[in-house]
């Protein structure tokens, strides 16, 4: 059923080191400015409870970043697909959809963890060591397992590569702003947390979070990310079966 | 062997296909003739499960594409008509890729490898980038590629579109060399002379059937084997005479711009069609 992922992610992970002297100072520059701005000159002299403001930024942006970098595979597979016609190779080749999903899902992944790898060595830069446990990083990886899986669905949707530009701005952009990366949730009424937990980043920001600063996870959080992960990811599957004309 | 009866396929209100059959026997070149917009490439398409068809059955050495998909599709290499390389991998990265897909052991791709650069003479080429080949390098690499899991089976389509007369001549060499090697043939194309050195069997396409099937003698054989070509009624006209001898003759007393010249694919698809192939 799965044979055959290896080429697909074998695939993506050649073209992500050739071009990883590019990416990581690229992915360097949103959150530098974030930590700098928000972080260092705005919340310098804040605390979110018991912890400065850095300290509090560091694991949404870390959570930010999982799902930014895992949802980026979208724009590999359409720049393979509507530039370079690579989506056919794959098609004509004897590996099941479900094959191709995972390679590009676990590509996904992949790139998720580095992103979030660069913004940890940031945080101590700015001399923000938290606790990057065993729950971190579940936590961080079934974030990416999610958004990696919906990228995988919706790339198989858009009809060109602009249409990829509006998927960022309607689901990316506002749940990284909503999702409890900046500020704590709590401060919202409540019908208005209510709502934003219905946002898996949500979940993850506050799983992410909680294991960082060491403090009990809620179980819930890990659940609702599998869940949602699972089926984003059968989305993903059928999305590809249907993406045959 | 590749076994197709009563193929359809629907576009809108567009018949792209209505009720294709045709038969290649193994190790056979068949060539599909048509105009662009026939249907060649949506038949190349639903053949290799890129496309679902809207009927009829398709059989690759006795796999259904569409019942058994996976097993269908190791019988085959493809050759799109457009270009599908990995452009930011190397020439020996796209080879292996494509082994990998198609569940070969590492050792295995090493060795077929070493074979297939050597055979469409990229040996000095395998660490370069594939956005870096030239038009003619990277229609050889497209071959190679859908030979590296050694197929039964090998469509091409259109597969020197583009190209100048010398490499395109190259790459017939090529699939002539392809054939000997046992391996079933499906080309498309709209050169005519590339069909008629290469095909032992042609059909002709034409809105979305085929009009005609047979070896390119026998179908040139219907219309005469020598024709004149003269402008009349301000368009290239043309007749038919079956010696050297009888076109001489009509060209006596007749002014000069006629040409004389063997008849070809093209001369039997407008016998046919009415339309030109190109």
């Amino acid at each position: 059923m799965i044979r055959g992922w290896t080429a697909v992610y074998l695939r993506e992970l050649i073209i992500l080191r050739r071009r990883l002297a590019k990416l990581i100072p690229a992915w360097s520059v949103s959150p530098l400015l974030y930590l700098i701005a928000f972080g260092y000159a705005v919340g310098r002299h804040v605390n979110v409870g018991s912890h400065t403001y850095l300290e509090f930024l560091l694991p949404g942006l870390v959570a930010m970043a999982s799902m930014t970098q895992a949802f980026a595979i979208a724009g590999e597979i359409n720049i393979a697909r509507f530039y370079w016609h690579i989506f056919d190779e794959f098609q004509a080749a004897p590996i099941s959809n479900l094959a191709y999903v995972l390679g590009e899902v676990l590509a996904g992944m992949t790139r998720a963890l580095l992103g979030g790898g660069v913004i940890i060595i940031l945080g101590t830069l700015f001399g923000v060591v938290l606790s990057y446990n065993f729950l971190f990083w579940i936590a961080f990886l079934l974030n990416s397992f999610v958004f990696a899986s919906l990228a995988v669905g919706l790339a198989m949707h858009v009809k060109s590569h602009a249409d990829q530009t509006l998927l960022n701005n309607f689901i990316i952009t506002p749940m990284a702003f909503l999702g409890g990366t900046f500020f704590p949730l709590s401060q919202l009424p409540v019908w208005g947390q209510r709502v934003l937990e219905l946002l898996p980043l949500t979940h993850a920001t506050k799983a992410i979070r909680a294991s960082a600063f060491a403090e009990a996870a809620h179980g819930g959080d890990y659940l609702v990310l599998a869940g949602v992960g699972c089926a984003c990811f059968i989305f993903a599957v059928v999305s590809v079966n249907q993406a045959k004309s | 062997m590749i076994e197709v009866t009563d193929l359809s396929k629907q576009f809108g209100d567009r018949a792209a296909l209505a009720g294709v059959s045709f038969t290649v026997g193994p190790g056979t070149i068949f060539g599909y003739l048509g105009p662009n917009g026939a249907g060649k490439t949506t038949t190349i398409r639903i053949l290799t499960g890129l496309t679902r068809r809207d009927g009829g059955l398709v059989r690759l050495n006795g796999f259904d594409i569409e019942q058994e998909p996976l097993r269908c599709k190791a019988q085959f290499g493809l050759v799109p008509q457009h270009t599908n390389l990995d452009a930011e991998l190397t020439v020996e990265e796209n080879l292996l890729i494509h082994g990998l897909l198609h569940h070969m052991a590492r050792p295995d791709i090493a060795r077929r490898t070493e074979e297939l650069l050597e055979y469409i003479e990229m040996n000095d080429r395998r660490k370069v980038l594939v956005k870096t080949l030239s038009g003619g390098m990277k229609r050889r690499l497209l071959i190679g590629r859908a030979l590296m899991h050694t197929p039964g089976i090998l469509f091409l389509d259109e597969p020197t579109v583009g190209l100048d007369p010398a490499i395109r001549r190259r790459i017939w060499g090529l699939v002539r060399k392809i054939q000997s090697d046992g391996t079933t043939i499906f080309l498309t194309t709209h050169y005519i002379e590339e069909a008629e050195f290469l095909a032992d069997r042609v059909a002709f396409l034409d809105a979305g059937r085929i009009v005609a099937e047979d070896s390119p003698a026998a179908l040139m054989a219907g219309i005469g084997e020598w024709a004149v070509d003269y402008l009349g009624d301000n368009r290239l006209q043309t007749v038919y005479f079956g010696s050297r001898d009888e076109a001489r003759e009509y060209l006596v007393n007749r002014m000069d711009g006629l040409t004389v010249r063997r008849v070809n694919l093209e001369d039997a698809f407008i016998s046919m069609t009415g339309r030109k192939i190109l």
